[in-house]
């Protein structure tokens, strides 16, 4: 049985992947859509999270400015939708060019810095987007913005429904995961890997570190703006507090919870995190304590995170994933 | 133009470039030294805030709260410094980013629980709270005080930091650690005395505007985005170059935010310069902080030796 995949914590995920395929189903069939709303918003920013696993894990980028991309593809859906523009390919395509127009200038000035210096001025980047929605009155401002309807495509791709939209989310799951793995093993991946463990050597190899960075760092962008569409589609309301800094510190947060540079972590982290999230919330409002504990505790004496205890299970070490 | 308006602003200015090197100053100094980035900085600021509101609200004494409010932020951030940090020096960059992410949101949750959500006001004493009539000029007592004081501690900090023995092993930990360290000097009191003082300033900080903004939760995530632009912009562990970047971006900040419309309605129509303006006055400090990353990344006024 060659296609079962050898290493049990692979098994597992994809059993997790198969279990999420019928949730709207089941959710129905329980009659607790509630939690397909909670599942569906955790695998949008579980998709974020991959994305930021791409530079932040694989490509040791650390980037404390992801959320911006989430506000860039948020908004334009809203900003379309505001002035009736309701063609969902235009709100996609729009998202992925915007977002990767963003990425390339600020990341062709952010990767020419390293290490505290690139935290900062990808802070500071997505700060400048934060204040630029902030201070548009003409789109909510700080008070948001109200998406009435969701991005129209053909009947068949239809997000009308909170299924439909459900199913969205979970394609673009796999495709992105399914493209992050792709992408990972292959030359270009490799070289971003190597350049995290030892950039001079990659650069005595002959690869343009600098280069294949800046395309890393625009794939990310651009996965990211996508989940932003997604998320605009499903809240119905975008306002500027999804792109503070905060925001982008969740997302490492996230990462970190589920296991960095693997490519299954994030998607942990991040159902852990909403799962969590939820259950706190409703036992006390001082939930964010833990959370905070947590997090601290997880820095100084859990490393690897979900997927580090999961593959305690594989067997024989082979290589991450 | 209205000079009344302009002299106002430039106080502003002043007064926010000064709060900002009270945040600054610490957080370049550990930053530059002990290689920490610390995001919870800026909750020093709000608990030196909710400190000296709830002495102010027993016993009635501004300058009491101020005093102990100072002393009780020093010994937090001392306590943060030997139980958590110190564990951290050695591990990377993304570790302290959590940390102190987590520590965020453990200060704000404690804030809540201890203060509840609404933030709390600290009422000034009457002989603050007048004007001073200069002419034409009506200048608040209280932010001339808050200029005043902010002054003093930056010359404080300048005494302490280039003429004593303290500031003189400051100064070389900025610059090379591992040498002061091999010249057999006690890194670890050193580190939590240094982290202990940024906190204290920080919190200063918080005391001096809570008065007029009132202390609340999250108060200090704000500002300490802004107080690390100004860190990178003024080079990493230079008291100095906070100073003068605080200065600058204060200014910068506070005067476009007045004076950007006016300035963009010589080369554009005037309903595109009025859209253009806030978002444009908004983003300054951080376009400024990209192009001094881009162009010399190792800051304005770097420490000697140091080189990017």
């Amino acid at each position: 049985m060659n296609w079962i995949p050898a290493k049990t914590s692979t098994r597992i995920y994809l059993l997790l992947l198969l279990l999420l395929a019928p949730a709207p189903h089941f959710f129905d069939w329980i009659g607790q859509p509630f939690y397909l709303d909670l599942l569906s918003r955790a695998l949008i920013i579980g998709i974020a999270a991959i994305s930021l696993n791409l530079i932040l894990g694989f490509g040791g980028m650390v980037s404390l400015g992801h959320a911006a991309y989430i506000g860039i593809g948020a908004y334009c859906v809203g900003i379309p939708s505001y002035y009736d523009y309701y063609n969902g390919w235009l709100h996609l395509g729009l998202a992925l060019l915007v977002s990767a127009v963003f990425a390339l200038i600020t990341g062709a000035i952010s990767l020419r810095t390293r290490g505290v210096y690139f935290i900062m001025i990808t802070m500071a980047f997505s700060q400048m987007v934060y204040f630029t929605f902030l201070s548009l009155e003409e789109y909510g401002a700080d008070d948001g913005l109200v998406i009435y309807s969701r991005s129209e495509f053909p009947e068949w791709l239809s997000m009308d429904s909170s299924s439909a939209l459900y199913y969205w989310i979970f394609a673009v799951l796999l495709l992105s995961l399914y493209f992050t793995h792709r992408l990972v093993h292959s030359r270009f991946g490799r070289v971003i890997v190597g350049a995290r463990f030892n950039e001079q050597r990659m650069q005595a190899l002959g690869f343009d570190t600098y280069r294949y960075r800046l395309v890393c760092y625009v794939i990310a962008a651009m996965i990211c703006s996508v989940a932003g569409v997604l998320l605009g589609n499903f809240t119905g309301f975008i306002s500027p507090d999804m792109i503070g800094w905060a925001r982008s510190g969740e997302l490492i947060f996230m990462i970190i919870i589920g296991g960095t540079a693997t490519l299954f972590g994030p998607l942990l982290g991040t159902i852990a995190f909403v799962v969590l999230e939820e259950l706190l919330s409703s036992i006390t409002v001082y939930w964010h304590l833990i959370f905070g504990v947590m997090l601290v505790a997880l820095v100084l004496y859990g490393k690897g995170g979900i997927h580090g205890w999961l593959s305690r299970f594989d067997r024989d070490k082979v290589e991450d994933d | 133009m209205d000079w009344n308006l302009l002299v106002t602003q430039l106080m502003n200015g002043l007064q926010m470039g000064l709060l900002l090197f009270l945040l600054a100053s610490g957080l370049t100094l550990i930053f530059g030294i002990m290689d920490f980035i610390n995001l919870s900085h800026g909750s020093f600021y709000m608990i030196g805030a909710y400190f000296c509101g709830t002495i102010v609200a027993y016993t009635g004494s501004f300058a009491l709260g101020i005093a102990i409010g100072l002393a009780g932020v020093f010994v937090v951030g001392a306590l943060v410094e030997w139980f958590i940090v110190r564990k951290l020096y050695r591990s990377g960059h993304l570790d302290h980013v959590l940390v102190t992410f987590g520590l965020i949101l453990i200060f704000d949750t404690l804030v809540h629980l201890f203060w509840g959500a609404s933030g709390i006001a600290i009422p000034l004493p009457e002989f603050l709270n007048g004007q001073l009539t200069l002419g034409n000029l009506v200048l608040p007592t209280y932010r001339l005080l808050i200029i005043g004081a902010g002054l003093l501690v930056a010359a404080i900090l300048y005494v302490l930091v280039s003429k004593t023995r303290l500031g003189m092993l400051i100064r070389a930990g900025a610059s090379n650690r591992n040498m002061i360290e091999a010249l057999g000097i006690n890194i670890n009191r050193l580190f939590l005395f240094v982290f202990a003082l940024g906190a204290a300033m920080a919190g200063l900080a918080g005391m001096l505007i809570a008065p007029i903004t009132e202390a609340s939760i999250g108060m200090g995530n704000d500002i300490i985005i802004v107080a690390f632009v100004v860190v990178i912009v003024g080079g990493i562990g230079s008291v100095k170059g906070a100073f003068y970047a605080a200065m600058i971006l204060g200014l910068i900040d506070t005067l476009s935010r007045s004076y950007l419309d006016l300035l963009l309605k010589l080369v554009m129509p005037n309903n595109y310069a009025e859209t253009a303006a806030p978002a444009l006055s908004a983003m300054l400090i951080y376009i400024l902080m990209a192009g001094v990353l881009a162009f010399r990344p190792q800051g304005l006024f770097p420490p000697a030796g140091v080189k990017a």
